[in-house]
């Protein structure tokens, strides 16, 4: 292998992106840390210097990557999945506790978070069981299989109370969905979506009317007009009688209780109907759908109010606008929307922020790093940070696409879809678009574990991106 | 994923250029003002000798968060205060800051004004109290127990200055009565603005943009008095256990030289950390030393009002300097003689006299000329009363000046239902009845005689540094007399020293010619008020005084001596060997204590 054609192949545009983000990011850690009255560069003990280290190691890491085989990451991938896995559960017994999430091994002076490592062996796992020949979504062990892989890792990272760490696992199903996944899937996760996030803002009896107004529509656009009105009948003579009863007894009766009533009673007598005409047409999928809708919505009302704790419940609430409170858990997000909205067009200038040096951006040099840039950098310095991060993405999709090898292809994905993720939740917390979740933005927060991961992460692909030709199996 | 891109840089766009709402946040997010408050203007004397500078007190602060356990009895020992002590403060700080009054972040006060020496012994073992620490202020210093009437005092500026000045805020001080107060605008200077920047607690973290927008404090103006310290403090020892006031001015310039009100009391006591202590001894004391008797004390102004009649009465053409009047002493109707003398007597020696009868006489020709009606001749007579500065306020530059009384024609005429003749209002003549006076409006009646016919307000600042003085100080005032009959006058004001019965000639000085009036001041609640007006030299007056000693007596017995002693003093610098004795009977006189 010629070390001229080999250098021609890596894709030096996706190295070009890292290194300006790396040297970004470490510009902000060394402005958030920064202390105007004790201007010292050479302090070990400063995050800025460490992250030097870290950058430094990276390097070093980087280097043992392009000097692997492509294939001992396809023969050793789920090798690595079941280290990452057993090093999870070794964290749950011997690790220790930070800020209530107990994810850290320390090491001497180092501390090590399995789950940002653990990012890249389930991408790699992930890639190699889709890429398996004859894999497909439509068979149930595979889609299984598949859903165990992200699951396992998931479920692990929950038990150490690290929420944000679990969700990126979330993202995977994106990869799913190029790689054949049913539409549905996505479809039903994003009306769940909705119909959750209703439910937490509008009361229960509202978001109950509007799923049966909304299934009654579909119905009614799909052209079942006369079946439709026997149960609307139906149901509504039994929800007027119901709510006749709550009147004359005068008990607050839930008004949801009073509509599911109606439901309950249309759906049995299309059951009935259905059962006596033997005509099958509309029941399973409709009434299905609708039941569902109905159920979630009361789960999610049932999760908010019993099983989240009341901080959770009122970032959530804090997020949807239900709360204003600035000093409270709106805090975080309202200091970062300070700092960030005080920096103006063009930015205080490098080392003049002062929201970000003061401690009132709290977590300042790792989840809110981004009020450093937003801050001193101004809108063009944040800006050419979004636009940073959209065009490593787009390459990254772009390359993907390119792989012959679906092992690499799939792998290429992943990536994508965890960098978007944490692009996407880290800066919409930090300009009140997304909820606060406790994850770092790649190469821009501190902290070695994190960098490592996505380095490890991106340059396994650019590892694999030099063979995009070949297929490696 | 561009449109996730694109949405968020819209968020940004909105966050950093559109809404400005998030950049004012940030400045009071981090930005302190600190107020750099200037030092006080000084205060001096005519001959340039400090009175009134500034001291340094140190106050002992605390930031509660930073406290550690602590040796308490040798934190006790050190301010000198009880244990018990120690523990109501941590109890009162606990119980402000449940208020939220403080802040366990910021520093507050602990204990107010420690003494220098405290300070030092204090801040040597500071390293043993975390979370303690001194920080120096400056207040008023006197450096003579003295002038407590003149130069006032400063204190925390209540609500209703607050509104009214938008300079001061809460915490700050001004000055309070005398020239602290009417010079405030000048002895406060101008307060600087020092911006810190501060992180979330509220630490200070160095200044904000290197200090580019603060603005040093501007130290007060210094101000020069009139007085001559030296002799104000002979005069207040002249006027110690008794009732009463001084003022001397320099009748060319209408400067007051002396100005005191008895009892007075030490400046010192209304500062530091025993003001409240002081404020309250002073407020409680029947004897009201805070009282300013030579402003606000009303006399009548007795025999030394003769002076003025006199000359109203030749301006008039009632008398002429040669017109002699009868007097039949204890016997003279309607008001009777006092004193001893010849008759009938002439206006010069009716002055040296005291002669009642003469100036009932003068003031009912006064009144009731040919041709004229009474109530006619009365306006004429009040409008050159008036032209003296009585009844009205002199413009002094210190506050609450009252104007005093002269009774007008229309009083009079409600009194006593138009029907009133010199003869009704007879007492005027000889300077009682509704006639009223401040005892400056008598030291300013004696430097018109002194100037023969002018005066200027009286004030008690020479000067403001850098400043000019106002307008009202430096325009002469004219009275209605012509000075020709004010020598007529001065003339009887010479024979009271120099006359073989004058009333004052047992003080005659051997250099220097004096001229003075006594008045034996009937008093309805007590004893008779002891008056003497006077200046000197007869030419070329260097000094115009007014003495009033309550309770005393005679005229002549008190006030005519000190105000001779205090002539002399200014003037010579010495007290006549021959006039020792009379210099320690003043001193020792006292009539306060019931022992005369």
């Amino acid at each position: 292998m010629a070390t001229n054609s080999y250098i021609k192949r890596v894709d030096w545009i996706t190295i070009g992106l890292y290194a300006l983000l790396v040297a970004f990011g470490w510009v902000s850690i060394y402005a958030a840390n920064f202390n105007p009255e004790n201007p010292v560069f050479f302090d070990t003990g400063k995050e800025y210097f460490k992250q030097l280290v870290w950058i430094g190691l990276s390097l070093f890491f980087i280097g043992i990557i392009f000097l692997t085989d492509s294939k001992f990451y396809v023969e050793f991938s789920y090798i690595f999945y079941g280290l990452t896995l057993f090093l999870l559960v070794a964290v749950l017994l011997f690790g220790k506790e930070i800020n209530g999430a107990k994810s850290w091994f320390e090491i001497g002076p180092v501390r090590f978070q399995p789950a940002e490592l653990c990012k890249v062996a389930t991408n790699l796992a992930i890639a190699r069981a889709l890429s398996r020949y004859g894999f497909s979504f439509n068979r149930f062990s595979d889609l299984l299989r598949a859903g165990a892989l992200i699951l396992l890792p998931m479920l692990l990272i929950l038990l150490q109370n690290d929420t944000g760490s679990a969700l990126v696992y979330a993202v995977f199903i994106l990869v799913f969905y190029r790689e054949g996944l049913t539409a549905y899937v996505l479809t039903f996760g994003f009306i769940a979506a909705i119909v959750v996030t209703l439910t937490l803002m509008i009361p229960n009896a509202t978001i109950i009317g509007m799923i049966i107004l909304g299934v009654v529509a579909v119905l009614y656009i799909k052209g079942y007009r006369r079946e439709l009105i026997k149960p609307l009948v139906a149901g509504a003579v039994t929800f007027g009688l119901a709510f006749a009863a709550r009147y004359l007894v005068e008990k607050q009766w839930p008004l949801e209780y009073l509509l599911m009533a109606g439901v309950f009673v249309a759906s049995v007598y299309i059951l009935v109907t259905s059962l006596v005409k033997r005509a099958f047409r509309f029941v399973p999928t409709y009434l299905l759908i609708l039941w569902s809708a109905i159920g979630l919505s009361l789960t999610a009302d049932y999760f908010f109010e019993e099983v989240l704790s009341d901080y959770q419940r009122t970032r959530i609430n804090v997020l949807l606008g239900l709360e204003s409170d600035p000093l409270g858990a709106g805090y975080n997000v309202n200091q970062s929307k300070i700092a960030i909205g005080s920096g103006g067009f063009s930015g205080k200038g490098f080392l003049q922020g002062t929201q970000t040096k003061f401690d009132f951006v709290p977590e300042q040099s790792t989840d809110f790093i981004f009020c450093t840039v937003g801050e001193e950098w101004g809108f063009l310095g944040s800006t050419l940070v979004v636009i940073l991060f959209v065009s490593l993405l787009l390459r990254l999709l772009f390359l993907a696409e390119k792989q012959h090898s679906s092992f690499s292809r799939v792998y290429g994905y992943g990536v994508a879809a965890i960098f978007f993720f944490h692009f996407a939740i880290n800066m919409g917390m930090t300009i009140g678009l997304a909820p606060v979740i406790g994850i770092p933005l790649p190469f821009f927060s501190y902290g070695g574990s994190s960098l490592w991961g996505f380095t490890l992460l991106l340059f396994v692909f650019l590892k694999l991106d030099t063979n995009r030709t070949e297929l490696i199996r | 994923m561009i449109g996730i891109g694109i949405i968020y840089i819209s968020k940004l766009f909105v966050l950093q250029v559109y809404d400005p709402s998030y950049k004012f946040s940030a400045e009071s997010n981090t930005r302190r003002k600190v107020t750099q408050f200037p030092s006080r203007g000084l205060v001096y004397d005519r001959n340039g000798k400090l009175l009134v500078s500034n001291q340094a007190v140190y106050d002992v602060m605390v930031v509660p968060r930073e406290i550690v356990p602590f040796d308490s009895l040798d934190f006790c020992d050190l301010l000198g205060i009880s244990i018990e002590n120690l523990r109501e403060r941590f109890v009162e700080m606990r119980v402000n800051m449940g208020k939220r009054k403080i802040s366990s972040y910021k520093p507050s006060v602990f204990l107010k004004q420690l003494s220098a020496e405290q300070y030092g012994r204090f801040q040597e073992k500071l390293y043993k109290f975390k979370g303690f620490f001194v920080q120096g202020r400056s207040i008023r210093k006197y450096e003579y127990p003295i002038a407590a009437h003149v130069l006032g005092y400063v204190s925390e500026v209540g609500q209703g200055q607050l509104d009214k000045d938008a300079y001061y805020s809460k915490g700050d001080y001004a000055g309070v009565i005398g020239i602290e107060q009417t010079y405030e605008t000048y002895l406060r200077g101008e307060k600087g603005v020092k911006y810190m920047m501060v992180d979330v607690h509220g630490r200070e973290k160095g200044k904000f943009r290197h200090g580019r927008y603060d603005t040093a404090a501007i130290t007060g103006k210094n101000l020069s008095l009139s007085l001559d310290i030296e002799l104000q403090q002979y005069a207040e020892q002249l006027m110690q256990n008794k009732i009463g006031s001084i003022v001397a001015i320099e009748p060319s310039t209408g400067e007051i030289l002396t100005f005191v009100s008895a009892p007075s009391y030490d400046p010192s006591i209304l500062v530091g950390r025993k003001r409240g202590e002081g404020f309250l001894s002073l407020v409680e004391d029947t004897l009201k030393p805070m009282n300013n008797r030579a402003l606000q004390g009303t006399y009548s102004p007795g025999s030394a009002f003769k002076l003025v009649n006199a000359a109203i009465a030749l301006q008039e053409g009632a008398i002429t300097p040669h017109s002699k009047f009868e007097c039949d002493g204890t016997a003279s109707k309607p008001i009777r003689c006092t004193h001893y003398h010849r008759s009938p007597i002439e206006a010069a020696g009716a002055i040296e006299t005291s002669c009642n009868p003469f100036f009932y006489q003068a003031f009912k020709r006064t009144l009731e000329r040919p041709g004229v009606k009474t109530r006619d001749g009365y306006v004429a007579w009040y409008n050159h009363v008036r032209s003296f500065g009585f009844g009205e306020r002199l413009g002094i530059d210190l506050p609450y000046e009252i104007t005093g009384g002269v009774p007008s024609a229309e009083y009079f005429d409600k009194e006593y239902h138009g029907r009133w003749i010199a003869l009704t209002v007879r007492s005027l003549g000889i300077g009682q009845q509704e006639l009223l006076v401040t005892p400056l409006q008598m030291a300013n009646e004696a430097a018109i005689l002194a100037n023969r016919g002018t005066y200027y307000s009286p004030h008690v600042v020479k000067s403001i540094e850098g400043e000019e003085l106002p307008d009202n100080f430096i325009t002469k005032k004219e009275t209605t007399i012509d000075p020709i009959h004010l020598e007529e006058v001065i003339k009887g004001m010479s024979q009271v020293y120099t006359g073989e019965i004058g009333t004052a000639r047992y003080y005659q000085h051997d250099s220097i010619q004096m001229c003075g009036k006594t008045g034996t001041v009937e008093n309805p609640f007590g004893d008779d008020h002891s008056v003497f007006i006077a200046f000197a030299p007869k030419d070329n007056p260097k000094i115009a005084i007014s003495v009033i000693v309550e309770n005393a007596g005679y005229g002549s017995t008190w006030a005519a001596p000190m105000a001779t002693l205090l002539m002399e003093k200014y003037i010579s610098g010495e007290i006549p060997r021959r006039h020792k004795y009379y210099e320690t009977k003043m001193l020792e006189g006292d009539f306060i204590n019931g022992d005369k």
